[in-house]
């Protein structure tokens, strides 16, 4: 059986047919060919899969499709509307991926945090990216690239 | 990608027929000096290398012939040609190379050749010398046709940025338009090496910042295997075998069957396959599986804990037959003596955890068509290579197409998921995907081995180590040994010996192999003997290293960074270390303190010094070294894989943490020190410092020695208390 969600996805309006209990992640890696967002652990405990739900971030891998239905999904390639996320300009000028697999996700998580918090503390930067793993330990990079967006934006 | 790689084994002609322009090509062997002359013969001028392409409109095509995992090295290979062609940086653009190992693998024993195999930071240095004469042949081949062209003699010419200059009459050609009327010699001029470049005068050595992968990876369009799709394609997951070696009988073959989307269930020798048409349907049907396992696996029975325990005894044992490693004047008389100092340290299995699980797409052959993989692959020729004996069809026939890899470490350098999802393709006559969960990832890992290791010492008043014992006990044979060399520690006798014990169990190469362990152990080591003697760490190195000049300058540059006289703060004191790998010597400071309540360490300040020679690109070489200190307090501090039973106790992050951006250090600090010697690895470099560094740093803040990695809380006030 296959049910159909509407829902925004980087600012259009999409629908999709799935198995009721399907997740945003493989839908969007699989149905929708979005594969900027990572499976990374499955489970909600790496972060590679982030990606903003009506702005907020939330794993991918755990939300259920039904729960974005009429509501606005955006991933890692509708970030910026025109050129590069002030974020994403940031992690090419420090430099910040090695293997890259997880930088997606640090993105979006990132993202977020500067929506609601134009100047975050270190604390505060530390507190919002802790949950999502770089396994090349970029961290300090990705630390950096936060601190520099923020101070320009 | 272009057309180029669609083809893993090139003719001339179609080469030139797909590149246009001007192809830098040479027949037979000419550009590949270790090449032997049977060789040579057997490929009868079919089989060509060519490293670059220059193309009418300027564009300079290099051909990357080594993974890239994050390590940066596709970009360091092309600076090196680039700098010898005397490219501008801003033509350049960087591809794949043809899966040709005779003539794009690596330097192995003085030539180029050897495997097309990236690992054990090996890969700018083994192609340094072959490249920078690549692209000095490329140039000369440049000038040549200008030379032609214009009726002047070559040695009046010269080359700018991708352009060749006649200073006299004040022409200039750019490297685009030679392309519409060169030609390539069948055989490529020899060049001498004071005819390259002097260091004073790279552009583009040691001055390009910017990796080429970079933009692609901060907004999604880095294509990774994980992220390939083909027409028609199945997906696959695997139920592997929780005891390495035990076979599966499923118990509810029918009842899975029954499942949506499910296509096939094939049994393998080391497990159950799912191939289902979309993959949450296969993850699905994985959850369902009744899987009963034989219980003659290999590994039935091992416990990790007791293994220690054996390790122990057969270090203490007359019996044990020991691998000599280093072997130097006599250490037997003096370890009898009742003041040796002794202690023993272990270290725990660990997992490469990269974040991408892996994977690999396997389209089987179609209508006379090759079979083609998609894969991240640390091993190219022996994934193509693991995926034709699966398909049963000759290499040939084989098209391999290299992804970005979502972390290496050692792992992707096995094709044990190639040989599966090959496996499943020829079964399904499909392309398939094969995705290894998380769990699949860890449970069915191959891990940087356990080992207990033995040191004594007999040290006379003023310093001097009159014996060293070094005696490693683990399991994982080959895997044990490295770095448990120190020439650059002068002492008078010194024995190094290993043993290994098979469990039956996965073991594999872990970024910088037995580095990790050996490094801990011994810098660890050296610091108690220092304590006991009185003598300041630091200092104490200093003497010992009293013959090595080089390693000498790495440890003090280190020193001086962290300003080591300098009282740490309050609550926290410094740890030193130094380590040698894949060439590069390093040193590390780490200022940690440690929650008394909770048992953790915070490293609160890394710095470190390196000498790898020639780095060609120092900004990439400091994010290596950062992201390797990072790594090694991930593994010294937290992680850990056991073993009950036969079986892996962790399955996922939870119980398997690494470091996140909390346990990163608040400063970390790189100097890399200039170095005209040739390029040695660096990915590898730091990773070993940390082990020492932090236990180093514990001993002098609280008067304990930690001797088990990883250091966890429990462990920290075990020793506390």
């Amino acid at each position: 059986m296959l049910i159909k969600t509407s829902f925004t996805l980087n600012g259009e309006v999409v629908q999709v047919e799935t198995a009721p209990d399907a997740m945003l992640l493989w839908t969007l890696r699989e149905e929708l060919k979005l594969t900027g967002t990572k499976y990374g652990c499955g489970i909600a405990l790496c972060g590679a899969c982030t990606v903003h739900l009506d702005k907020v971030p939330v794993r991918a891998c755990i939300t259920p499709v039904s729960v974005v239905s009429g509501r606005s999904v955006t991933t890692i390639e509708g970030l910026s509307k025109e050129g590069l996320h002030p974020l994403q300009q940031a992690w090419i000028d420090e430099q910040v991926p090695q293997c890259g697999y997880c930088q997606s996700g640090q993105i979006m998580q990132a993202a977020a945090l500067l929506e609601n918090n134009k100047k975050p503390t270190r604390e505060e930067i530390i507190g919002h990216m802790n949950g999502v793993l770089c396994r090349c330990g970029t961290y300090n990079r990705v630390f950096k690239a936060i601190e520099k967006a923020s101070q320009e934006g | 990608m272009s057309n180029d790689s669609n083809s893993n084994r090139l003719s001339r002609r179609h080469f030139l027929a797909v590149a246009g322009g001007l192809t830098i090509v040479i027949a037979g062997a000419a550009v590949v000096p270790g090449l032997s002359r049977s060789k040579e013969d057997n490929t009868n001028g079919e089989r060509i290398t060519a490293w670059v392409n220059i193309q009418p409109d300027g564009k300079i095509t290099i051909y990357n012939p080594a993974a890239e995992m994050g390590q940066g090295s596709m970009t360091a290979l092309a600076i090196i040609i680039a700098e010898e062609l005397d490219a501008d940086w801003n033509d350049v653009a960087i591809e794949h190379s043809p899966i040709e190992p005779d003539v794009y693998g690596l330097s192995w024993r003085g030539g180029l050749g050897g495997p097309m195999i990236t690992v054990g930071s090996r890969t700018v240095m083994g192609y340094y010398e072959h490249l920078r004469m690549a692209g000095a042949q490329a140039r000369y081949v440049l000038m040549a046709n200008a030379s032609k062209k214009w009726g002047v003699p070559i040695e009046e010419l010269t080359t700018g940025p991708s352009k060749v200059l006649h200073q006299s009459s004040g022409k200039s050609i750019s490297y685009g338009e030679i392309s519409r009327f060169a030609t390539a010699p069948d055989k490529l001029p020899d060049i001498d090496q004071d005819q390259l470049k002097s260091a004073e005068e790279f552009r583009l050595i040691g001055k390009v910042t910017d990796r080429h992968d970079i933009p692609s990876k901060v907004d999604g369009t880095a294509e990774y295997a994980m992220d390939i799709n083909v027409p028609d394609m199945l997906h696959a997951v695997i139920s592997r075998s929780p005891v390495h070696g035990s076979k599966p009988d499923l118990q509810n073959e029918s009842d899975l069957r029954t499942m949506e989307g499910i296509v096939d269930i094939v049994i393998l020798d080391h497990g159950v396959g799912i191939l289902a048409q979309k993959i949450e349907q296969a993850l699905k049907a994985k959850r369902f599986m009744q899987i009963k396992w034989s219980e003659d696996g290999m590994a039935s029975g091992h416990d990790s804990q007791a293994a220690y325990e054996i390790y122990d005894a057969t270090s203490r044992s007359d019996d044990t037959n020991w691998h000599s490693i280093v072997s130097e004047g006599s250490v037997e008389d003096n370890l009898s003596a009742d003041d040796v100092i002794e202690a023993r340290f272990k270290n725990d299995y660990v997992y490469h955890a990269q974040m991408e699980p892996l994977n690999a797409l396997v389209s089987p052959p179609r209508e006379g068509d090759p079979a083609e993989v998609w894969v991240g692959s640390q091993a190219q020729a022996g994934a193509r290579q693991a995926a034709a004996e699966a398909l049963n069809l000759p290499e040939d026939q084989v098209i391999l197409h290299p992804c970005y890899l979502g972390g290496g470490f050692g792992r992707r350098s096995m094709a044990d998921y190639v040989t599966e999802a090959a496996l499943l393709a020829k079964h399904a006559d499909k392309p398939v995907k094969l995705l290894w969960t998380r769990e699949d990832d860890l449970q069915y890992g191959a891990f940087r081995p356990i080992c207990s290791q033995t040191l004594q010492a007999k040290v006379k008043a003023d310093g001097t180590i009159s014996a060293w014992s070094h005696r490693i006990v683990g399991t994982g044979g080959g895997l044990l040994g490295s770095g448990a060399r120190i020439p650059y520690y002068t002492m008078d006798a010194k024995r190094v010996e290993m043993h290994s014990i098979e469990h039956g169990v996965r073991t594999k190469h872990w970024r910088s192999v037995a580095h990790g362990p050996n490094k801990f152990a011994i810098e660890a080591f050296i610091d108690e003997i220092a304590r006991k003697l009185g003598f300041d760490p630091y200092l104490y190195r200093r003497r010992l290293m009293i013959n090595d000049q080089r390693s000498l300058a790495v440890l003090d540059a280190a020193a001086a960074m962290c300003d080591w006289n300098s009282p740490a703060p309050e609550g926290r004191a410094r740890g030193i270390a130094f380590a040698e790998r894949s060439g590069a010597l390093a040193a590390g400071v780490a200022e940690i303190s440690v929650d008394r309540n909770t048992g953790m360490i915070k490293v609160h300040h890394f710095w470190a010094a390196v000498d790898a020679g020639v780095v060609v690109q120092p900004h990439n070489a400091i994010a290596q070294i950062e992201g390797g200190i990072v790594f090694g307090i991930s593994s010294v501090l937290r992680e850990s894989i056991t073993f009950k039973d036969g079986k892996v106790q962790q399955s996922n992050f939870h119980d398997y943490p690494i470091a996140r951006m909390a346990d990163t250090p608040d400063q970390l600090e790189v100097k890399i020190i200039p170095s005209d010697e040739k390029p040695a690895g660096i990915g590898e470099a730091s990773t070993p410092l940390v082990g020492g560094a932090i236990a180093n740093a514990f001993l002098a803040l609280t008067g304990n020695s930690l001797r088990h990695m990883p250091f966890t809380s429990e462990r920290v006030l075990e020793v506390l208390s």
